[in-house]
């Protein structure tokens, strides 16, 4: 994977890789890898702009999770003035989950028996986040 | 705008599972039904659009229809693959370049949910890998924030589907056609928050076919001219909030390829979303029939609270929307979606309806869908 289209910034603390777009200025999620994009390290802080839970194991492929499912939230994340992020929710009972909750960025392991896993953007309520 | 285009036969084969036939094969009886509607034979054909998202190439069925040499042109555009082909359909001939010819669509989707791989929406690997291409969560996310914002409750929600399995139980090509209580619908499994089982509608089969003709070859014909006063077709916004979507713009998330296609189609027809009699709106779960009142026009955002209510949407109601059962109580063939909202629609303007026929009349009609990656295809009828 080019270092453009990585989704975390090589180097702590840890920040998504946004793309600014040369043209207009707008700011996407995750870097397109193109040349008319230059990469932008994100808020790691925002607030919850909605989410879900998926309580079914999605189909393999694409899906390259655990076997064994346990259902995971996921949520659109608003970082002010940047870009809404999709995201998964950790640390939160799904019962707490709440739209404008400010949330903080963490990651995930998609598999976390996986010897190398793949890491995958996380959101976790503000005061609760490493 | 030049010569109207008039819908002079319609034929369905029934939505649901049908292990011994084929998506085309299913294609090929309902030409034969819309031809035998409209009392023309297949050699009088002039072209065809057939669109499939995932059961073969249409025009394949040229060997079991006959070898006329007739035009025949494939359409794949997600889920706007029917309204694609209808678009197509009735420029040839508002064009003047034919005077009689199908628009059709048919599909055979597996079990489950649809599978759609990453690549194939330019999205990278990780996305899938991550189980982020699954339609319902978005779905799911798109209502839970329409739903934070605009006071609608999840027995709303639930209401749109007791009406669909409701109306779907009069539908003769319906699947589900066992009415389900609020409490049922209400109390099952949540398989993406907000939405329980009975929320969401299923990928499966059928197949639609509409015989198009220009103004004066439908008088010729003696049909009762049911006019297409407007098929719009639009993709998605700055700023819209799509199917798989990694990220949206800040502030965006109201912007729809739906708004476009409406007002569009709107336009085309010189009337409003009050002259509307009868409503077919993409409803591939609960929540986007709820959405897609207000972004096709016809209430503004959190009034469905009310309306659905006081019944408003249904059969007896002032707008009557998904008559048929929609896509929760027919399932969802991609290709014959769109078209089947068409087919209902002709259906009542004929006052053919039955069970499920709205009262007064209906002159007006309109339908919609949406689909991946943000398209959306709107068409009004009147009679």
């Amino acid at each position: 994977m080019s270092p453009a289209a990585a989704l975390f910034m090589p180097d702590a603390p840890l920040r998504l890789v946004g793309g600014r777009a040369k043209g207009d200025g707008r700011i996407v999620f995750p870097h397109p890898g193109t040349d008319d994009f230059e990469a932008v390290a994100l808020s790691p802080t925002g607030t919850l702009w909605s989410y879900t839970i998926q309580r079914f194991r999605p189909k393999t492929p694409p899906y390259a999770g655990p076997e064994e499912f346990t259902p995971w939230a996921l949520g659109y994340v608003d970082l002010p003035g940047e870009v809404i992020v999709q995201a998964r929710l950790v640390n939160v009972a799904f019962a707490d989950i709440r739209i404008g909750m400010p949330l903080a960025l963490t990651k995930v392991a998609l598999d976390a028996a996986a010897d190398d896993p793949l890491w995958l953007p996380a959101f976790a309520p503000l005061e609760q986040a490493a | 705008m030049s010569a109207a285009v008039c819908i002079v036969g319609i034929g369905i084969h029934p939505f649901g599972r049908t292990p011994g036939l084929s998506g085309l094969e299913q294609g090929v009886y309902a030409v034969r039904a819309a031809l035998g509607d409209a009392g023309v034979d297949w050699a009088d054909i002039q072209f065809a659009y057939g669109g499939s998202d995932a059961a073969g190439n249409p025009d394949s069925m040229v060997s079991h229809l006959g070898l006329t040499g007739v035009q025949f042109i494939n359409v794949r555009n997600g889920c706007a693959t029917g309204g694609s082909a209808l678009f197509s359909a009735q420029m040839a001939i508002r064009s003047g370049e034919f005077e009689l010819g199908l628009a059709l669509g048919f599909d055979k989707h597996p079990r489950g949910a649809f599978n759609a791989l990453p690549a194939e929406y330019n999205l990278p690997e990780w996305y899938g890998a991550a189980g982020y291409m699954v339609t319902t969560q978005f779905f799911a996310a798109k209502i839970m924030r329409y739903m934070h914002l605009h006071g609608i409750s999840c027995r709303t929600l639930g209401l749109v589907a007791e009406k669909a399995f409701a109306n779907g139980a009069h539908a003769p090509h319906a699947w589900r056609r066992e009415p389900v209580a609020l409490d049922a619908i209400l109390d099952a499994p949540m398989v993406s928050d907000p939405f329980t089982k009975f929320m969401f509608c299923s990928p499966g089969e059928g197949a639609v076919a509409l015989v198009l003709a220009s103004e004066r070859k439908a008088r010729e014909l003696g049909a009762t001219p049911i006019r297409l006063a407007a098929a719009t077709m639009r993709t998605r916004p700055p700023g819209s909030f799509e199917v798989f979507a990694p990220s949206i713009a800040t502030g965006g998330g109201t912007a729809t390829a739906t708004r476009l296609a409406s007002a569009a189609a709107f336009e085309s027809a010189g009337i409003g979303p009050d002259d509307i009699a009868v409503a077919q709106l993409q409803d591939t779960e609960a929540g986007a029939e709820i959405m897609h009142m207000a972004e096709n026009g016809f209430c503004a955002d959190g009034e469905q609270e009310a309306w659905l209510a006081d019944g408003r949407t249904r059969i007896d109601g002032t707008l009557p929307i998904n008559t048929d059962g929609g896509c929760l109580a027919c399932g969802e063939p991609i290709g014959a979606s769109g078209l089947r909202q068409v087919y209902e629609n002709v259906v009542q303007l004929r006052g053919a309806g039955g069970g499920r026929q709205v009262p007064g009349t209906p002159r007006t009609a309109y339908s919609h869908v949406y689909g991946a990656p943000g398209v959306s295809a709107v068409t009004i009828l009147q009679k």
